[in-house]
């Protein structure tokens, strides 16, 4: 399949100020770190990992609200980082949308559905009313809140959570984007209205064609919504590969530990601790050896006097950032 | 004689707009020791039950009737100052968010040893030396009891917090959301952890949560809410092999596992109700797919539809699995 997105070698570091006696002294949070990967036409791709681990700014350099510190994210084989103004850029933020995470603060409060939805639109150069009316109909209808007209002139207030992460979800469809990011778009939502939230991403992606980066820390939805996967550690890829194959065989110390403690919704099942050490640090300025050294079960000699693994090919498109990956059997 | 003993327990709220049935004819026990999970989505009345038992509700709570037996005493009827010994000793609770239930001025061991010298009357050093065994209790090393929360990580705080409803060697825990916060790593680590301490000292405890499959894995019996209505209780087996309410299947099948054979999700159509002006009969009818007239006209009656299985529904599912 053709690709659609490719990272190669992305880094984003954000200086801390820090003041040790009257020396100033830069130091800088490695927030993604050397990130590479590419998402096919339709396909979507999910970053999975803690909080901190760099998956949210993973997401926002791709759409442009931070720019890469070095590195190169393709679009369509265009390289997204030189495109600084003009109709280039236009032209990438029609190509490229995002769903945040809270749709009570995503959607501003004084504008009615129509507003929200329509403004896109406006941005991109629809100047008739009526034709800006039939779009906004036709993706409201499209997202699930129908009869559109009931919905057009209300206010984000009169809606429930889920019927605002609709809204949310038309606004960024409307100007019919390639490539959306979706931020953890229904970890605010309820049980019974999330699985709706998710079937609609799989739909749209049916409908229209999208491909996603979808952004999550709840593993079995991205079980549910993703084809392949990619597991983030302090700013550092560990495992990549095609989702049921990082679920059912994950070869990586740290896949193996954060699927270990993901909770069971069946009371039968006896699940062991995972096998992991301490908590995470912070990534300020960190050591050259592996991100997860500190933290492994299963480390050994070379971990500690080698730089960080390479991502590498275990077979099958499955890739894993570890020495030793191989040398024992899924005890996860 | 069961711990606390809610019956037909029923609490509004006034509004400018009305009321707000949070909580109607609401009925369960909890036996000495015994871990119970109560399931919802939010605005269900779970932390409203939660606010009851501790008597700690906003001034427009309107109590409407039943009763809470703590022991045996009726709670919601006695003195505040009888229930002032009842909070912390009797019955204590984990907050949700609990980043922001330390003081942010005061370290953390002696927001701690205050609310112990406030029920016990021993000196500073034997209240040091109490909070260094909750400290090793929940798993933070007994050093950090001089430190400020804001040295604390999230995962840290939360088990200060739990270190601090354990102080007073309470008989039963509510958890409100105990990690929802939290990465999933920490989380386990913390649920292991209240579950041991509970073991160890015989507490009981009550976890109130969204997320089913957290509430599977630490709760003994469970006890599922909609819309201001327990709606199933039962053993935690019985809860997700054999649930004889529509909105408790419902629940099961919109929630994804990592586990097992990956399977098509099924979300349910509509919205929780607005519980201002609730729907008539069942309050689930407007989103069950089994509901008849009968639904629609008069609630279901909260009944023992086998052994220890309550159930509020005219058409329970029975005998599935």
């Amino acid at each position: 399949m053709a690709e659609i997105l490719k990272l190669v070698e992305v880094r984003k570091l954000y200086p801390v100020k820090r003041r040790v006696f009257s020396l100033r002294v830069r130091d800088f949070v490695h927030a993604v770190d050397g990130v590479s990967f590419s998402v096919d036409k339709g396909e979507i791709f999910g970053l999975v990992g803690e909080s901190g681990c760099g998956k949210t700014t993973t997401g926002k350099l791709i759409v442009k609200l931070v720019d890469p510190t070095s590195g190169q994210i393709f679009l369509n084989g265009q390289n997204v980082v030189l495109i600084r103004r003009g109709k280039p850029l236009q032209d990438f933020r029609r190509a490229v949308q995002m769903i945040f995470q809270d749709p009570y603060e995503s959607l501003n409060p004084r504008f009615t559905i129509f507003d929200t939805v329509a403004e896109p639109l406006m941005i991109h150069g629809v100047r008739s009313l009526s034709e800006r009316e039939a779009l906004v109909a036709e993706i409201l209808a499209q997202v699930g809140l129908t009869p559109p007209e009931t919905f057009m002139f209300r206010y984000p207030h009169e809606l429930s959570g889920g019927q605002r992460q609709r809204v949310a979800i038309a606004r960024a469809m409307v100007i019919r984007p390639k490539f959306v990011v979706a931020d953890e778009p229904t970890s605010m939502l309820d049980v019974s209205i999330r699985a709706g939230i998710m079937d609609l991403l799989l739909n749209l992606r049916a409908e229209l064609g999208i491909s996603y980066l979808y952004i999550t820390h709840d593993l079995a939805v991205a079980r549910y919504m993703c084809d392949r996967l990619a597991v983030m550690y302090l700013g550092k890829i560990v495992e990549l590969g095609p989702t049921e194959e990082v679920i059912q065989n994950p070869l990586h110390p740290y896949t193996q530990a954060l699927l270990a403690a993901v909770p069971v919704p069946d009371p039968t099942y006896k699940r062991e601790p995972p096998n992991i050490k301490g908590d995470v640090a912070a990534p300020i300025n960190p050591p050259p050896e592996c991100r997860f050294l500190p933290r492994c079960p299963k480390a050994q000699e070379i971990c500690a006097h080698s730089p960080h693994p390479p991502l590498e090919d275990a077979g099958g498109g499955h890739f894993v950032a570890c020495y030793l990956a191989g040398t024992w059997k899924n005890t996860a | 004689m069961p711990l606390l003993d809610v019956k037909n327990l029923t609490m509004h709220y006034t509004t400018k707009m009305g009321d707000v049935h949070a909580v109607d004819d609401v009925s369960f026990a909890i036996e000495p020791g015994e871990a119970i999970g109560l399931v919802g989505e939010s605005g269900c009345g779970k932390t409203s039950i939660a606010l009851t038992l501790l008597r700690l509700l906003p001034d427009n709570a309107k109590f409407l009737g039943g009763s809470v037996l703590f022991e045996g005493v009726d709670i919601v009827r006695i003195p505040e100052e009888e229930m002032r010994k009842i909070r912390w000793r009797g019955i204590s609770m984990i907050f949700q968010a609990a980043m922001n239930s330390l003081n942010p001025v005061y370290r953390v061991g002696d927001q701690i040893i205050e609310a112990i010298q406030t029920h016990f009357p021993i000196d500073y050093q034997a209240a040091r030396r109490r909070v260094a065994e909750l400290f090793d209790l929940v798993g933070l090393a007994p050093e950090l009891m001089d430190r400020y929360p804001h040295e604390y990580s999230g995962g840290m705080k939360q088990r200060a917090v739990i270190a601090m409803a354990l102080a007073c060697a309470p008989k039963l825990v509510i958890a409100d959301e105990p990690t929802t916060a939290l990465d999933v790593i920490v989380q386990d680590r913390i649920l292991r952890r209240i579950d041991e301490v509970r073991k160890e000292l015989n507490m009981a405890m009550l976890y109130i949560s969204h997320d089913i499959a957290v509430i599977a894995e630490v709760s003994q019996r469970i006890g599922v809410m909609y819309a201001g209505n327990l709606v199933e209780f039962a053993d935690t087996v019985t809860i997700f092999k054999n649930p004889a309410h529509p909105y408790t299947i419902a629940l099961m099948s919109a929630f994804p596992s990592i586990k097992g054979e990956k399977r098509k999700l099924q979300g349910l159509p509509g919205e929780p109700p607005d519980l201002l002006r609730p729907p008539s009969g069942c309050r689930f009818h407007p989103r069950c797919p089994y509901a008849t007239a009968v639904c629609t006209e008069s609630p279901p009656e909260y009944r023992e539809i086998q052994p220890q299985h309550y159930v509020a529904c005219w058409h329970p599912h029975l005998g599935r699995s």
